[in-house]
């Protein structure tokens, strides 16, 4: 036995009702398997009149910190009913702890005031947290773009190494998934389209339906999606670190420029790497579409007949455009929300979330306005 | 040396390394029951992954460590559990649960390992957070509170399960002398009070005559001396010892 010296066994409660007088005696160690054994039975019992209350601890050769709760409890039982408890022959030094309990203090809510606002208070609140959040994306959008001019007029500012690195593991670690995503999508698209299809002849132009759609459409924004939950949340989550972990304020007391020294770059990657994983992707659809067709007994040549009648330069430089907007976001994203963690561990895990949330949430936006001006200008 | 059955913590030809490099070499000391036993040394002496050891968390390369006669580097399973729960550990920063209150801090442990109602848990956490002083602030988060009731929050929470050994990883690291006295004194009544074992990790020396019974000295990854505070003081051994109770720099040193 660790704790306390005696090597007896667990305690038990043994009841006396006499004449208009409970007796509750404890005999062995007053310990958690003797307390949550008894609690019930004990309170109940206290609780039950008539009667004053008398608690017997000759007996008791220790007495743990669920003893004493315990103890202590039965007191208030006895006080709820107005009667008294004698509490008799506790060995000294666990009376002495019995006897140091704040009785008062342990009745108390105890939890520090945070008063209610009401309504009216609480939306302006949120509308004023709104409005200054607004703030801070567009001091951020100025920062980065200014971050970026800046490093256009002097190169040599790139941490050049560092930013290899960070490219490294958002670009080329990404193909693997990338392409094994592109693929599967442009297989699938291609072999749900080619059922209908045939019904009506027409399976030979399934590849111009996969072509075009991976090339305008899902090859940007698949490549955006998986770059935003690959490379927006590892931003989030590294930047957020930092922040905790009072990089972020070190940095600034060395008068660097946080956005400049931890976004700018990440965003550089972004705008450097997404795009040619985006061109990935469309290639890698093409040939999941183009592999089922062959799969289906088309010949190889008639496929790339089809392609090159259906595909103009300009689709692919529409998805391609978009591209470069999407990675910006994206990173652009991910770092202004690891900049924006708060405190504490679960933080981090929110400023994550919300970039990749955020991320997605304006690839989709930006892809609506992209189609609505690809329309207007006939593109 | 006392009798056996007074021995609670035996370390035992304990080498630690990592890779190449060995941190502890052959570290033999025993702790009494209800003494507070204290390990000093400089920075990267070692001491941190002594006790680090002493509580389970790096595997050893050799050695035994006995708490209470079993043995914490061989022991799995259920045994191992057995063997943790005989004993609380404050972090050096507290490592309190930043979403839960002080009060759910110190009721965690209980939920996990005894069968008490709800009532009885929060009862024993407010009492514990009593005797660590902290009764007022027990629905408090602990980012609500200062670093020195953090630490004192975290005592309360390694006595939770009413351990026969409290672990403590530098309890003066980042507090203020007043502070810090103060958790002196809570590590002094609960050892008086309630029999506690301490075993504290520190190179506070304020707190090394204050509160410590004997004291290890590691330098290196060895024990350079052992014994009272104040006679290692009066009586240093060797020089390290000398220039560490006394504050001195020193020039000659091989690291």
């Amino acid at each position: 036995m660790i704790s306390g010296d005696a090597s007896s066994q667990s305690a038990t409660l043994r009841v006396e009702r006499g004449a208009g007088e409970i007796v509750l005696s404890f005999v062995g160690r007053l310990d958690d398997p003797a307390v949550a054994a008894c609690w019930t039975r004990a309170l109940a019992e206290v609780r039950r009149p008539p009667g004053p209350v008398t608690v017997d601890c000759s007996d008791v050769d220790y007495c743990g910190g669920a003893g004493l709760a315990l103890l202590i409890a039965l007191e208030a039982a006895a006080k709820e009913r107005g009667a008294a408890l004698t509490l008799k022959n506790l060995a000294p030094r666990f009376r002495a702890l019995y006897d140091a309990v704040d009785r008062a203090k342990l009745e108390k809510p105890l939890a520090p005031e945070h008063p209610d606002q009401g309504w009216i208070a609480r939306l302006g609140r949120a509308t004023s947290d709104q409005g200054l959040e607004w703030k801070s994306q567009t001091e951020f959008v100025g920062e980065v773009s200014a971050g970026v001019v800046a490093l256009a007029a002097r190169p040599r500012k790139l941490r050049l190494r560092e930013w290899w690195l960070i490219a490294d593991k958002s670009g080329t670690n990404a193909l693997p998934i990338v392409a094994l995503i592109s693929f599967l999508t442009g297989m699938i698209i291609a072999f749900q389209a080619s059922i209908p299809m045939k019904q009506f002849g027409v399976d030979i132009f399934v590849v111009n339906l996969v072509a075009l759609a991976m090339v305008r459409e899902l090859g940007p924004i698949m490549t955006a999606i998986i770059f935003a939950g690959r490379s927006g949340s590892a931003f989030a989550a590294e930047i957020g670190t930092m922040k905790v972990n009072e990089e972020v304020a070190a940095l600034t007391t060395m008068g660097l420029n946080p956005v400049r020294f931890l976004a700018v770059p990440r965003v550089l990657v972004g705008l450097a790497v997404t795009p040619v994983l985006t061109l990935y992707s469309m290639a890698m659809g093409v040939a999941g579409g183009v592999a089922v067709m062959l799969l289906r007994g088309f010949p190889l040549a008639a496929l790339f007949n089809q392609l090159e009648n259906s595909v103009r330069t300009q689709d692919v430089m529409a998805g391609f455009i978009k591209s470069f907007v999407f990675g910006a976001v994206v990173a652009g994203v991910g770092c202004l929300r690891g900049l924006q963690t708060g405190a504490g561990a679960s933080a981090v895990g929110d400023a994550t979330t919300k970039a990749v949330v955020t991320g997605i949430f304006c690839v989709v936006v930006i892809d609506a306005i992209f189609a609505v001006i690809y329309y207007r200008l006939n593109f | 040396m006392p009798p056996n059955d007074q021995i609670i913590i035996e370390v035992d030809g304990l080498t630690v390394g990592y890779g190449e490099r060995v941190v502890l070499r052959e570290v033999n000391f025993r702790v009494r029951r209800g003494e507070v036993f204290m390990i000093l040394g400089g920075s990267g002496s070692g001491k941190s992954t002594l006790l680090k050891n002493m509580i389970g968390l790096y595997p050893a390369v050799a050695g035994r460590i006995l708490i209470g006669g079993r043995d914490i580097v061989s022991a799995t399973g259920t045994a191992r559990q057995e063997i943790l729960r005989a004993f609380g550990v404050m972090y050096q920063g507290g490592a309190l649960f930043g979403s839960l209150s002080l009060e759910g801090n110190v009721s965690l442990p209980l939920e996990e390992w005894t069968r008490l109602p709800a009532g009885a848990r929060t009862l024993l956490a407010r009492l514990k957070l009593q005797q660590v002083g902290l009764g007022d602030f027990a629905g408090y988060l602990p980012s609500e509170i200062s670093g020195g009731m953090q630490k004192r929050a975290a005592v309360a929470r390694a006595m939770a399960l009413d351990p026969g050994i409290l672990f403590l990883d530098e309890p003066s690291a980042g507090l203020d002398p007043i502070t810090s006295a103060e958790l002196d004194d809570l590590i002094r009544s609960l050892s008086r009070n309630l029999g506690i074992t301490f075993v504290v990790a520190t190179h506070e020396m304020a707190s090394v005559y204050a509160i410590g019974d004997r004291v290890i000295m590691l330098e290196n990854g060895s024990i350079v001396a052992e014994g009272d505070p104040v006679q290692l003081r009066d009586h240093p051994p060797n020089d390290y010892v000398r220039a560490f109770f006394r504050r001195e720099p020193q020039k000659a040193r091989a690291a």
